[in-house]
């Protein structure tokens, strides 16, 4: 039975956490997280989850603990932001090797400094190496589903491996929005039970785990991991179609918007993609062959998907809500621009930095990105990096 | 009990448990990790009064005993720290350290 509730990114995300049920969450606060396990703390308090909620000193000892946690067996799950996933990072890199099948909402929030505790995906682009699934959501709705839908990515036999579940702190976890939630029996049974590979409370099957491991074995349980994360497409494709079919909410690797017969297009991840929807409708009644690629899943890598989304366009933006300092455009645009050289055939690229620390991007933001690529087709000449709605 | 199974070396990551979990327990009886002993620690029976300080402080679990008594020292794992050397009560020092080279 489908409910509907105004809920903000936050409140869905920590009724999705209540309607999991973890057996354990370890928590430390931090905006605009803060929000999702306070909230998820009442539901333990009243009694509506069997979670055991420990409230810890540190986002690094939030992560260590829920690393015990899953060690032990347990469902376990933790939500941060920002400075806070920075903090936690030694760890983050820990539980992915440990193959927990930890699930963390990540809010996403501009990595300091200057301080500043709006959106931008600073923080979660910084760990994109860490070998943890990665999914972005585009609105409450999809925080929801994202959510729920990782708990049974990362608890898959063959998968074994942490997920973080991203949403544009502010924009989407303080905006309030009508969303469609699923009963708790559903919740349940399509979540399922935990059966953990392995325990460190099993006393009957005592096992180390974490073991030193050096030049002998290391390599080849990172080899592990690479084909662990590589075989993680099929099973949130999977995974989808399942929850699809009880929700009729379909997702996949990317969503492609107004693609089919696109000259022009705009990849990007998160929020900002409903602004470029709106954007793209008003083009194309314009007669302006605009499109989206936005992408749901950044770990791992939808190479494939977005080769072939992009394989008959003309010119392309790719905006990263995040730099990286590297002047070679941002994280997504480099991914990109890799995923495409196997190509014959292959579009003009550029990289958009926008809004970062929060800056607004709006539709005559997203418009004038589009204005920029009509140029490109028409041999107009642009700078591979541009700073969108920055002054000059 | 799970089955000890040994994974041999040169295995490939298709047949190595994941994330280097090690799933049976006591398998550290099957290396020799006491070649690397600078220093060793000689038991004299004679002197001995069994009181067993050395094996409870034993931190690699070397000291033997059977029926109570110290049977001798399992080199294949002392790692020559000397720590049951230093225990050993003062009256008795029935544990003297020698240097590993002294044997030789
Ligand atoms: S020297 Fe150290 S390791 Fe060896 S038997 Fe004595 S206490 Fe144990
Ligand atoms: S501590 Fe000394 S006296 Fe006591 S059992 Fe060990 S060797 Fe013997």
């Amino acid at each position: 039975m489908k409910i509907r509730h105004s809920l903000t990114g936050n409140e869905a995300m920590a009724e999705a956490m209540r309607q999991i049920n973890p057996d354990v969450v370890a928590a430390y606060p931090i905006t605009p997280q803060t929000e999702i396990v306070q909230l998820f703390s009442n539901s333990v308090a009243d009694g509506k989850v069997n979670t055991e909620f420990v409230t810890v000193e540190s986002e690094h000892s939030a992560m260590s603990a829920t690393i015990g946690a899953s060690a032990a067996g347990a469902r376990a799950m933790t939500a941060t932001s920002a400075n806070g996933l920075a903090y936690m990072w030694e760890v983050v890199y820990i539980a992915a090797s440990m193959r927990l099948p930890i699930v963390m909402p990540v809010v996403n929030r501009a990595l300091s400094g200057p301080i500043n505790i709006h959106c931008d995906h600073s923080d979660t682009m910084g760990a994109r190496d860490s070998g943890w699934i990665q999914i972005y959501s585009e609105n409450s709705q999809e925080a929801y589903d994202n959510l729920i839908q990782a708990m049974r990515v990362a608890e898959h036999s063959e998968i074994q491996l942490p997920v973080m579940v991203c949403m544009d702190g502010f924009i989407i976890s303080h905006g309030m929005e009508v969303i469609e939630m699923e009963d708790d029996d559903t919740v349940r049974k399509f979540i399922g039970e935990h059966k953990a590979n392995y325990s460190l409370l099993d006393v009957k099957n005592p096992i180390t785990m974490g073991p030193l491991d050096l030049q002998d074995f290391y390599f080849e349980h990172k080899k592990q991991q690479a084909e662990a994360m590589k075989n993680s497409a099929a099973v949130i494709r999977d995974v989808a179609k399942e929850w699809e079919k009880l929700t009729g909410r379909s997702y996949d690797m990317i969503e492609e918007y107004r693609m089919e017969d696109a000259e022009i297009a705009i990849v990007a991840i998160g929020s900002a993609t409903g602004t470029a929807k709106v954007v793209i409708d008003g083009l194309r009644e314009k007669g302006v062959k605009a499109g989206l690629v936005k992408i749901r899943v950044f770990r791992p890598f939808p190479k494939e998907e977005i080769a072939k989304a992009l394989a008959n366009t003309k010119a392309v933006a790719i905006m990263d809500r995040a730099e990286s300092f590297a002047d070679f455009g941002g994280p997504l645009f480099r991914d990109i621009r890799a995923s495409l050289y196997d190509h014959d055939v292959r579009p003009k690229m550029v990289s958009y930095v926008y809004g970062l620390g929060g800056r607004d991007v709006m539709p005559e933001d997203i418009a004038s990105v589009y204005a920029d690529l009509e140029r490109l087709v028409k041999g107009e000449q642009l700078p591979m990096l541009n700073h969108l709605g920055v002054r000059e | 009990m799970s089955e000890k199974k040994v994974i041999p070396a040169g295995a490939t990551w298709k047949e190595i448990p994941v994330a280097g979990i090690i799933p049976t327990a006591g398998t550290a009886q099957e290396f020799k990790t006491g070649d690397w002993r600078t220093r060793k620690p000689i038991h004299d029976e004679k002197k001995c009064i069994n009181c067993l300080r050395c094996w409870i402080y034993c931190p690699d679990a070397s000291i033997m005993v059977k029926d109570g008594k110290v049977i001798g020292i399992d080199y294949d794992h002392c790692k020559g720290c000397g720590i049951c050397a230093n225990v050993c009560p003062d009256k008795v020092k029935a544990l003297t350290m020698i240097a590993q080279s002294e044997e030789e």
